[in-house]
C-alpha cells in the first residue's frame, strides 16, 4: 500500500509540472495585452513601459516561467495584477466559499441521489424505476446555468423568496448564509444527484443478487433491515469512491454556478481572471485545483484498493 | 456533467458476432428509441432551417422589440426584434454542429493516441499518460474556457477547445481497451504467427475498441452540446449576429424580467437535445453490453 | 445535514433579511473595482468608491463648475503658469496624520514619480511645488494648463496620507488611507468593500451613515432584484431597459444624469495596413456610415430612449456642448449618394470590432442592420475587451466600437484622440489645423478663446470623421424611496454628503 502511494505521488510530480508549464504558456499566448487594460483609459506610453518592466513582460516567456516557478516553490504565487492582493491570500479567501457551496451541493445530491437509487434498484422494472431513471437523466441533461437563471427568475425576481446573489460567511450569520447558498447548491447538486443515483442503482442491483442478501432474506429478516443493513451498506462502497471522483465535477460546475449567482468563490475568481488576463491568479488557481484533483484521484484509488483487495493482486 | 462509460462494461472486449443481437436489444428499449427520435427531430429541423417558413434569423423589426409570443412570432421576438423561433431553428445547427464536430476532434486525436499508448507501452505510454493526466487535472470547463479565450471567441474555436478538453477521456478509453485486447489469448497467438502492426490493429484492436468509443462519443456529444452553450453563454462561442442557443441565453439574461421567453426556449431546446443524446448513449451502451442483465 | 433538517426549508424561505440597518448603506456596483490606490487606479467603478473614501483638492457641481474641497481657495498668476492654493485647516488623514501643504507636495510627487502611477500624464504640466506655509502651496507649470483644476477634481487631486503611502509602497491599495468621509475597513475581492465613518472628518456633520458597503453585482437583473428585496439600498447603472419597471415600483425611485462620455465608432484612417480600405481612405464613406445610422431609433431599441443621441465629443450635459452641430437625421438616400460619389455605387463591406458584451453587441447589430440598407455591409468581429484594445492600439483593425468615460474639462474628451501625437489616437488621424486648434484650446485659460477653437475643431471633425459618435450614456441610479438628499452628477459618482435614510 505504501509503495503504491509513493509511486502514485512520484508520478504525479511530472504531471503537476506539465500542468503549470501548459497553463503558463497558454496564458502568455492569449491574445490581448493585460498591460494595455491595466494602464487605464489614457494608455500613457510611459506608464505602459513602466508596467511592462515592473511585471517582467519584457523577459522571454521561459525566463518568466522559471521566475514564477522559483517563487512558487517557496510558497509565493505572486500578486493579482488587478488588485495587487497576493494570490495565495486570494485563494485562501475564496476556498471556504466554494467548499461551502460544494458541500451543500453534495449533501443535497446525497439526500436525493442515494434514496432514489436504492428505491429504483429495489423496484427494478416498475414504473418507479422508470420515472427515477428518466428524472436522473433529465438532471444530467439540464444545463446548470440555465436552471440557475430560471430559478433566479422564479424564486428571486418573481416571488422574492431568496436572494439572487451574494455570500455571507457561515461564521457570521449561519441562517442567512444557508439562505443565500441554498439555490446555487441545489443547481449544482442536481447533476451530481443524478450521477449518484445511477451509481447507487447499479451497485444495489449487483448487491441484491448476491448470496448474503439471499441468505439474509432466507433467515426471514424484515425487508427494510435487509435493504438498509445488508444491501445498502455494501453498495455504498463503490458509491463512496464515486463521490471522491465527483470532486472535479463539483469544481467545474461551481465555475458557472458562481458566475450566475455572483458568489465570490473559486469559480468566479478564475473566470474573471481569465477575462482580465490576471495571469498570476489563473496560474495559481489552476495549479491548486490540479494538485487537489490529482490527490483526490490518488485517494480514490487507495480507497478502492482498501475496499476491494482483489484489485491489488491484478 | 461528464458521463463516463462504466469501466467494467467498456473493459469487456466485444467479439463482432454480437452486433445483430445488439440491434434487437436497442430496438426494444423504449428510452433509446425516444432518444433517437429526439435527436433525429432536431437534426431534421437543423437541416431544414433554410426551407422552413420562418423569417430570417437576422431579420429585424424595430416595431417589435422584445414582444411576447404571438401568432406572428410564436416564440416572441428578441432584443432587436428578431424572431426567436427562427433563431432557435438556426441555433440548432450551431449546437448540433458543435456537439458532433468537437467529439470528432476528440475521437480522432484521442483514439490513435490511446491505441499508441496501449500498443507500444513503455515510455510512449508514460508520456501519453502523464499528458492525459495533466489535461484531466484541469476541470473540463476551465480548460475549455482558457482554450477558447486563447484561440479567440468563435464557434470554430469553441469546437476546437471542447474537442481538446474532451480528448483525454478517449485516450484513456482507447488505451484501456487496447491493453485488454493485447492480453487476449487469440491476440497472443496471432502475434506468435507474426502478424504485422497494421494487421494487429486493423484485425484485432480496432474492432474491439470501436463499440465502446461509439457509446462514449454519443454521451460526450451530450456534454459537448452543454459545453458549447456554456462557452457561448460566457461570450466565448458563437458570435453575433449568428444565433446559437447559448449566445441567446447570454443576451436573454439581461431581459429576464421583461422578456422571459427569450431565456425559456433556448434552455428547453438544449435540455431536450442533451437528453436525447444521453438516452441514445444509454440505449447503445445497454445494447452493446455483452453481459445480460 | 442535521442542521438542515431542523431548520427546514419552509423556515428558511420565510425568514426575511435582517441585514438592513438604518446606519448602514449598501450600494450595488456593476463591477468589482480594481486596486484602491488613487495613483494606480484606472476604473470608473473604483472612482465611485473614492467619492466616499478620498477627498480631492477641488470638487465639481452638477453643472460642472469647480468648487473648493480640500483647497479652500486658489488663484492663478497673470500668465497662467503659477497656481497658488490655500488649504482647508484642521483636516487629518484617516491615520491621524495632518493634511497640509507638505502632504500636497508629497502627493503630487507620488503621482508624478511613483513607478506604478497612472496619473503621470494628468499632472505632467507641474514642474515644481513650493510650500509657502503650513496651509498654502504653489504649483509652477511648464506652460498654462487649462485642464489642471479639472484633474484636481478627479483622481490626481485625491490626497493620500504620505506616511501610510510611504510605508505601504506598492501595496497601499490593500489598505488605503485618505482624508474622505469614510475610512477603509475591509475588502473581499468580488464580494464587498466596507468603509466606516471617519469620526474626525472635517465635514462630519454632513455624513449620516456609520458604514457604507459596496457590493459588486454585474448582473443588472439581479442587482435590481436585490434592491427590491431590500438587500441593497441603492444601485448604480440600472439597465435602461429596466427603467420603466423600476419607475413603476412604489418602493424605488430613479435618478438620472447624462454622462460626460460617449460611445462611438473609431475608424482606422492611417494606423498601418488596417487603414487600407474604403472606410479608412475615404471620408465620404465614413460620412455615409454616419448618415445611415438612425441614432434615435438606436436609442429607442437598445436603451428605450433613455440615453442621449450624439454626434460630437462633448455631451449635452457639458457647458462645452455645441448646439450648432445638431444630431443628423438618418438619410439613406444621401448616404447612398455619398458612396456612389466616392466610387462605390455597389456599396462597401467593412469589418467593425466590438467588445463581446451583450449591450455593445446589441448596439452594433442594430447599426449593422441599418447600414445594410444604405449599402454598407458590416461584418462584426466580437472580441474580448483586452484583445480589442490590443488590436486597436496595434492598428490591427478597420473600425472599432469603443467609448470614452468622459472628463470634466473638454480637452480630455478630444485632444488625445484627434491630435497627431495624441496618446490614444488609434485612428492615427493627423491634421496640422486640428493639432493647432486643440493645442490652442489647451493652452488658453480664456473660455471664449477655447470655445471658438473647439467649434472649429468639431467642424473639422464632422468633415474628416475619424470617429463616428453615436450616443452619450445616461447614468441611472435606482434608490430605495427612503433615501433622501441624493444628487445625480454627470460624472456618475455617488456623493454621500447630505444623504440619509428617513423612514
Amino acid at each position: 500500500m505504501l509503495t503504491f502511494l509513493g509511486r502514485r505521488i512520484l508520478t504525479a510530480i511530472p504531471t503537476i509540472i506539465l500542468i503549470s508549464i501548459f497553463v503558463f504558456s497558454l496564458q502568455h499566448l492569449l491574445p490581448g495585452d493585460p498591460i494595455l487594460v491595466m494602464a487605464g483609459e489614457e494608455r500613457d506610453p510611459e506608464v505602459i513601459a513602466a508596467l511592462r518592466e515592473k511585471y517582467r513582460f519584457n523577459d522571454p516567456v521561459p525566463m518568466q516561467y522559471l521566475a514564477w516557478a522559483g517563487n512558487a516553490l517557496q510558497g509565493d504565487l505572486g500578486i493579482s495584477l488587478r488588485t495587487q492582493q497576493p494570490v495565495l491570500e486570494l485563494i485562501g479567501e475564496k476556498l471556504p466559499v466554494t467548499i461551502q457551496l460544494a458541500v451543500m451541493a453534495l449533501i443535497i445530491a446525497i439526500l436525493i441521489g442515494i434514496p432514489a437509487g436504492v428505491l429504483s434498484a429495489y423496484k427494478k422494472g416498475t414504473w418507479i424505476d422508470w420515472v427515477a431513471n428518466i428524472t436522473a437523466l433529465s438532471g444530467l441533461s439540464v444545463p446548470n446555468f440555465w436552471l440557475g437563471i430560471m430559478l433566479i427568475l422564479l424564486v428571486s425576481v418573481k416571488l422574492g423568496w431568496l436572494p439572487a446573489s451574494g455570500y455571507v460567511p457561515l461564521t457570521e450569520d449561519p441562517l442567512q448564509s444557508i439562505r443565500v447558498m441554498i439555490m446555487p447548491a441545489f443547481v449544482l447538486g442536481t447533476a451530481i444527484a443524478a450521477t449518484l443515483m445511477r451509481h447507487t442503482r447499479s451497485a444495489m442491483l449487483s448487491v441484491l443478487k448476491s448470496d448474503y442478501v439471499r441468505t439474509a432474506r432466507a433467515k426471514g429478516l424484515q425487508e427494510r433491515v435487509v435493504l438498509v443493513k445488508h444491501a445498502l451498506r455494501n453498495a455504498l462502497v463503490p458509491v463512496v469512491t464515486v463521490i471522491t471522483l465527483l470532486f472535479g465535477e463539483l469544481l467545474a460546475g461551481a465555475v458557472l454556478t458562481e458566475q450566475i449567482f455572483t458568489i465570490p468563490g473559486f469559480g468566479k475568481l478564475v473566470v474573471d481572471a481569465v477575462f482580465n488576463r490576471d495571469y498570476a491568479v489563473v496560474q495559481g488557481i489552476v495549479l491548486c485545483t490540479g494538485i487537489a484533483f490529482i490527490f483526490m484521484n490518488i485517494l480514490a484509488d487507495a480507497a478502492y484498493r482498501i475496499l476491494n483487495p482483489r484489485m491489488s493482486q491484478q | 456533467m461528464t458521463a463516463v462509460v462504466d469501466p467494467q462494461v467498456a473493459a469487456d472486449p466485444l467479439p463482432p458476432r454480437r452486433r445483430n443481437r445488439a440491434w434487437e436489444k436497442f430496438r426494444r428499449s423504449p428510452s433509446a428509441l425516444l432518444g433517437g427520435v429526439i435527436v433525429l427531430f432536431f437534426l431534421i429541423v437543423a437541416l431544414l432551417a433554410p426551407v422552413l417558413p420562418v423569417p430570417g434569423p437576422a431579420e429585424t423589426d424595430w416595431g417589435a422589440v422584445r414582444k411576447a409570443p404571438t401568432w406572428a412570432h410564436p416564440f416572441g421576438t428578441d432584443e432587436i426584434g428578431r424572431d426567436v423561433l427562427s433563431r432557435m431553428i438556426w441555433g440548432a445547427q450551431a449546437s448540433l454542429l458543435a456537439g458532433v464536430v468537437s467529439v470528432l476532434i476528440a475521437v480522432f486525436l484521442g483514439m490513435p493516441l490511446g491505441m499508441l499508448a496501449g500498443y507500444m507501452r513503455g515510455w510512449t505510454d508514460a508520456v501519453i499518460s502523464r499528458f492525459t493526466e495533466a489535461l484531466l487535472a484541469a476541470p473540463f470547463l476551465i480548460l475549455a474556457i482558457a482554450l477558447a479565450a486563447f484561440l479567440g471567441p468563435s464557434l470554430t474555436n469553441a469546437m476546437i477547445a471542447i474537442g481538446l478538453s474532451a480528448m483525454p477521456v478517449f485516450i484513456r478509453l482507447a488505451r484501456a481497451q487496447t491493453l485488454i485486447v493485447m492480453t487476449e489469448d487469440y491476440v497472443e497467438s496471432a502475434r506468435a504467427v507474426g502478424i504485422g502492426h497494421v494487421g494487429m490493429i486493423g484485425r484485432y484492436i480496432l474492432p474491439n475498441i470501436v463499440p465502446p468509443i461509439i457509446v462514449q462519443s454519443t454521451l460526450t456529444i451530450a456534454t459537448a452540446v452543454i459545453a458549447e452553450a456554456s462557452l457561448s453563454f460566457l461570450g466565448l462561442g458563437q458570435q453575433p449576429p449568428a444565433p446559437s442557443w447559448g449566445a441567446m441565453l447570454n443576451t436573454a439574461k439581461n431581459f429576464l424580467d421583461q422578456a422571459p421567453w427569450m431565456a425559456l426556449y433556448p434552455g428547453v431546446a438544449i435540455f431536450l437535445v442533451v437528453l436525447g443524446f444521453n438516452l441514445l448513449g444509454d440505449g447503445l451502451r445497454d445494447a452493446l453490453d455483452p453481459r445480460d442483465h | 445535514m442535521h442542521m438542515l433538517k431542523t431548520l427546514g426549508l419552509a423556515a428558511l424561505l420565510a425568514t426575511t433579511s435582517s441585514l438592513a440597518q438604518a446606519q448602514d448603506l449598501k450600494i450595488g456596483l456593476q463591477e468589482d473595482p480594481d486596486v484602491l490606490d488613487p495613483d494606480q487606479s484606472r476604473t470608473f467603478v473604483g472612482r465611485i468608491v473614492y467619492a466616499s473614501l478620498c477627498d480631492k483638492l477641488v470638487d465639481i457641481t452638477p453643472e460642472l463648475e469647480i468648487i473648493p474641497m480640500l483647497a479652500r481657495e486658489w488663484e492663478w498668476n497673470a500668465d497662467g503658469t503659477e497656481l497658488t492654493m490655500k488649504l482647508q485647516e484642521g483636516v487629518t488623514f484617516h491615520d491621524g496624520e495632518p493634511f497640509n501643504a507638505e502632504a500636497v507636495a508629497a502627493n503630487i510627487d507620488r503621482s508624478q514619480n511613483f513607478e506604478l502611477s497612472r496619473r503621470k500624464s494628468e499632472v505632467q504640466s507641474i514642474t515644481g511645488t513650493e510650500v509657502i506655509d503650513e496651509h498654502t502651496i504653489k504649483f509652477t507649470l511648464s506652460a498654462p494648463d487649462a485642464t489642471l483644476l479639472a484633474q484636481f477634481a478627479d483622481r490626481a487631486g485625491m490626497m493620500v496620507s504620505p506616511k501610510a503611502a510611504g510605508e505601504a509602497g506598492e501595496s497601499f491599495g490593500l489598505n488605503p488611507v485618505c482624508a474622505g468621509p469614510f475610512k477603509f475597513k475591509e475588502r473581499i475581492q468580488q464580494d464587498r468593500i466596507v468603509l466606516e465613518k471617519f469620526d474626525d472628518y472635517y465635514r462630519a456633520d454632513e455624513i449620516n451613515f456609520d458604514t457604507v458597503t459596496f457590493l459588486p453585482i454585474p448582473d443588472t437583473t439581479v442587482r435590481l432584484a436585490n434592491l427590491r428585496a431590500g438587500d441593497l439600498d441603492m444601485l448604480e447603472r440600472l439597465a435602461a431597459t429596466d427603467l420603466s419597471s423600476a419607475e413603476a415600483d412604489d418602493g424605488i425611485k430613479v435618478e438620472k444624469a447624462t454622462s460626460l462620455g460617449y460611445q462611438g465608432i473609431t475608424i482606422n484612417v492611417a494606423n498601418g495596413a488596417g487603414a487600407e480600405n474604403p472606410l479608412g481612405q475615404n471620408a465620404a464613406v465614413r460620412k455615409a456610415l454616419s448618415l445611415a445610422i438612425d441614432r434615435n431609433a438606436l436609442n429607442q431599441v437598445v436603451f428605450e430612449g433613455a440615453f442621449a443621441t450624439g454626434n460630437q465629443p462633448f455631451s449635452p450635459t457639458s457647458p462645452w456642448y455645441n448646439p450648432d452641430f445638431t444630431v443628423p437625421e438618418r438619410d439613406v438616400e444621401a448616404a447612398k449618394a455619398l458612396l456612389a460619389e466616392a466610387g462605390f455605387p455597389d456599396g462597401v463591406t467593412v469589418e467593425i470590432q466590438v467588445a463581446n458584451n451583450p449591450v455593445q453587441t446589441q448596439v452594433m447589430q442594430v447599426i449593422q442592420s441599418m447600414a445594410s440598407e444604405a449599402g454598407i455591409k458590416i461584418e462584426l468581429a466580437a472580441k474580448e475587451f483586452a484583445t480589442l484594445l490590443a488590436d486597436q492600439s496595434a492598428g490591427d483593425y478597420t473600425a472599432s466600437q469603443v467609448g470614452w468615460s468622459g472628463r470634466v474639462d473638454p480637452d480630455g474628451n478630444i485632444h488625445q484622440f484627434m491630435t497627431t501625437e495624441g496618446g490614444i489616437n488609434d485612428s492615427k488621424y493627423s491634421d496640422p489645423e486640428m493639432d493647432r486648434l486643440l493645442d490652442e484650446a489647451r493652452l488658453s485659460t480664456d473660455p471664449a478663446v477655447r470655445k471658438e477653437s473647439y467649434s472649429a475643431a468639431i467642424a473639422k471633425q464632422q468633415e474628416d470623421m475619424p470617429i463616428v459618435y453615436l450616443y452619450h450614456p445616461v447614468w441611472i441610479w435606482a434608490l430605495d424611496k427612503d433615501i433622501k438628499g441624493f444628487e445625480p452628477y454627470p460624472d456618475g459618482m455617488i456623493r454621500l454628503h447630505g444623504v440619509s435614510i428617513e423612514e
